[in-house]
């Protein structure tokens, strides 16, 4: 049985987009969770929620539109976060209120497109095209090669923004492409867990590797393991067990986190 | 004069307002190559703010500030300035990094990547530890050291990369006097023996004022600038206590 699974064609780009996604999901992630930036993802699959939305009613790739849509938002919460005498998180509540109610708007001038909505609502990482699995590996490439570009400048920002001012380091230029990358995985992601979930994928990995590493590149490398883990085994235990795939990936990470907390607890 | 006057920091007519509120009013200052400068003044006196205009993270709505002989907007050698901000060691507890990658996080963002860079860094990584006598905590992650050691964590990233002045914002505070003592002998250390320009914002002119060699007292306003051995007896300073205002050895 297990080799008629992995021969199966939905499996494999299951498997293969998932990897690179949870790849991505697990580096961004810490450069979130330690910017107290950690709802920005679930803010931003919101406002995706407009552009998927956008794209059933137009009938026209809603991964894409939802990836424009999703940038712009993005860019947006930024300029208020600055601008506004507001906290990022308010910046996030507004943009992320504003998505939805738009997609709802939308959703409702074209009836009878419940269950397609739903599939981007909860996630169907078999419904998954050849298409959407090459878009996914070149967009998580694109993620993990930009952070490894610019690997010492993130940390030092991440860690002392005003210094890393200081010494040059382009701070803005970088906000604005970890937010933009951060739209890109939330994208991705919410055709594997759906949008409701998919905020999970970027704050609960991290969230548990800080529980157990003493260093940075540890806590990356092991934010990246927790979240290959909990996809890959999530997808095939869904698929085994004929459960939803998202929900089996999140409780697998909440359960790497909750076994993380113990470890420390006991170490 | 000599070559010790070269002039690394040129600050003229500067004022700075946050909205309309008036924290730093038609500054002059000039800062010279080998100087231990102290900047002192009560709380609320507008010294970060003036070490923050020095720095480029403030911009004034009056006045000029030079950069080795560049004005403020065109200096790009930004590795030749270390600054240290006030509160600088209230870090995020849970931040997981060593003071290695402390370092080298500062030390490499302007270097290219690749194994030689990464090669010479470390062995630059190692040298400045020993110099600030961490050597021994190099892997350790930085939230678990002491106050103190942590400031020379800072120190260190700060020295990394060959400044020629080095900014520091009341950097003791919340540190015991003997850690303190230490940590200010390093910088005249750093002053005497290496060249570095030195400018210190401090409370606690006291316990400096042994390796100082300029003095400059802020209340919005330039109220003195000059030799510290001036300064003891000049006139400025006895108005000044006398009026109750706490210039000198105050602490928290
Ligand atoms: N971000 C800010 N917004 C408004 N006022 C500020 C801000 N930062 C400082 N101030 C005010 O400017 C004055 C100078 O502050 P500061 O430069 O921090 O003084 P010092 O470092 O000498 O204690 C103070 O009265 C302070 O309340
Ligand atoms: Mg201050």
């Amino acid at each position: 049985m297990i080799e008629a699974i992995f021969s199966s064609g939905f499996f494999q780009r299951a498997i293969l987009a998932g990897s690179f996604l949870a790849l991505a999901c697990g580096l961004l992630g810490v450069f979130l969770v330690l910017r107290k930036d950690a709802m920005i993802s679930h803010g931003l699959s919101h406002v995706a929620f407009a552009g998927v939305a956008l794209g059933l009613v137009l009938n026209f790739l809603p991964v894409v539109i939802s990836l424009i849509i999703c940038v712009i938002g993005s860019l947006f919460i930024l300029k208020l976060k600055e601008q506004a005498k507001l906290h990022g998180d308010t910046a996030i509540g507004i943009l992320s209120s504003s998505g939805m109610a738009l997609g709802i708007l939308l959703a409702s001038l074209k009836r009878n497109f419940g269950v397609e909505l739903i599939t981007y609502l909860f996630g169907d990482i078999l419904a998954i095209t050849p298409a959407e699995v090459w878009l996914s590996i070149g967009l998580a490439l694109l993620v993990v090669v930009s952070i490894i570009i610019h690997y010492h400048q993130l940390v030092f920002m991440t860690f002392d923004r005003e210094s890393a001012l200081v010494s040059g380091v382009k701070v803005r230029k970088l906000d604005k492409l970890l937010i933009i990358l951060t739209s890109i995985t939330v994208v991705l992601g919410i055709r594997i867990v759906g949008l409701l979930l998919v905020s999970a994928l970027t704050v609960i990995p991290a969230a548990s590797a800080l529980q157990l590493s003493r260093n940075f590149k540890s806590t990356l490398i092991l934010s990246s393991l927790f979240s290959l883990l909990s996809i890959l085994s999530g997808i095939f235990l869904a698929y085994v067990f004929n459960l939803p795939a998202s929900a089996t990936i999140v409780f697998l990470s909440v359960f790497i986190f909750l076994v993380s907390l113990g470890l420390r607890r006991a170490g | 004069m000599n070559q010790k006057q070269e002039e690394i920091v040129r600050v003229e007519e500067v004022s700075f307002f946050y909205e309309d509120f008036p924290a730093v009013k038609d500054v002059n200052l000039s800062i010279y190559r080998g100087d231990f400068l102290a900047i002192i003044g009560p709380n609320g006196s507008g010294k970060t703010t003036l070490l923050k205009i020095i720095v480029g993270l403030l911009k004034p709505q009056k006045g000029r500030v030079y950069l080795f002989g560049q004005a403020l907007e065109e200096f790009s050698d930004w590795h030749k300035v270390g600054y240290i901000q006030q509160k600088a060691t209230h870090f995020d507890p849970i931040f997981p990094i060593s003071v290695e990658e402390v370092i080298a996080c500062s030390l490499r963002s302007s270097q290219k990547v690749g194994r030689r860079a990464k090669d010479q860094s470390k062995e630059k990584i190692e040298k400045i530890l020993k110099l600030v006598g961490l050597e021994k905590e190099i892997k350790k992650p930085i939230t678990k050291l002491s106050g103190g050691q942590q400031q020379r964590v800072l120190i260190a990233r700060a020295l990394a990369t060959e400044p020629e002045i080095l900014l520091l914002d009341e950097p003791t505070t919340g540190v015991d006097y003997m850690t303190q003592e230490s940590f200010y002998d390093l910088l005249g250390q750093l002053n005497q023996e290496h060249q570095l320009t030195i400018v210190l914002v401090t409370h606690d002119y006291g316990i400096v004022n042994k390796h100082v060699n300029k003095v400059a007292c802020l209340n919005q306003k330039l109220i003195y600038h000059g030799e510290h051995s001036e300064f003891c007896q000049s006139a400025v300073v006895q108005e000044l206590l006398s009026g109750g205002h706490h210039l000198v050895s105050h602490r928290h």
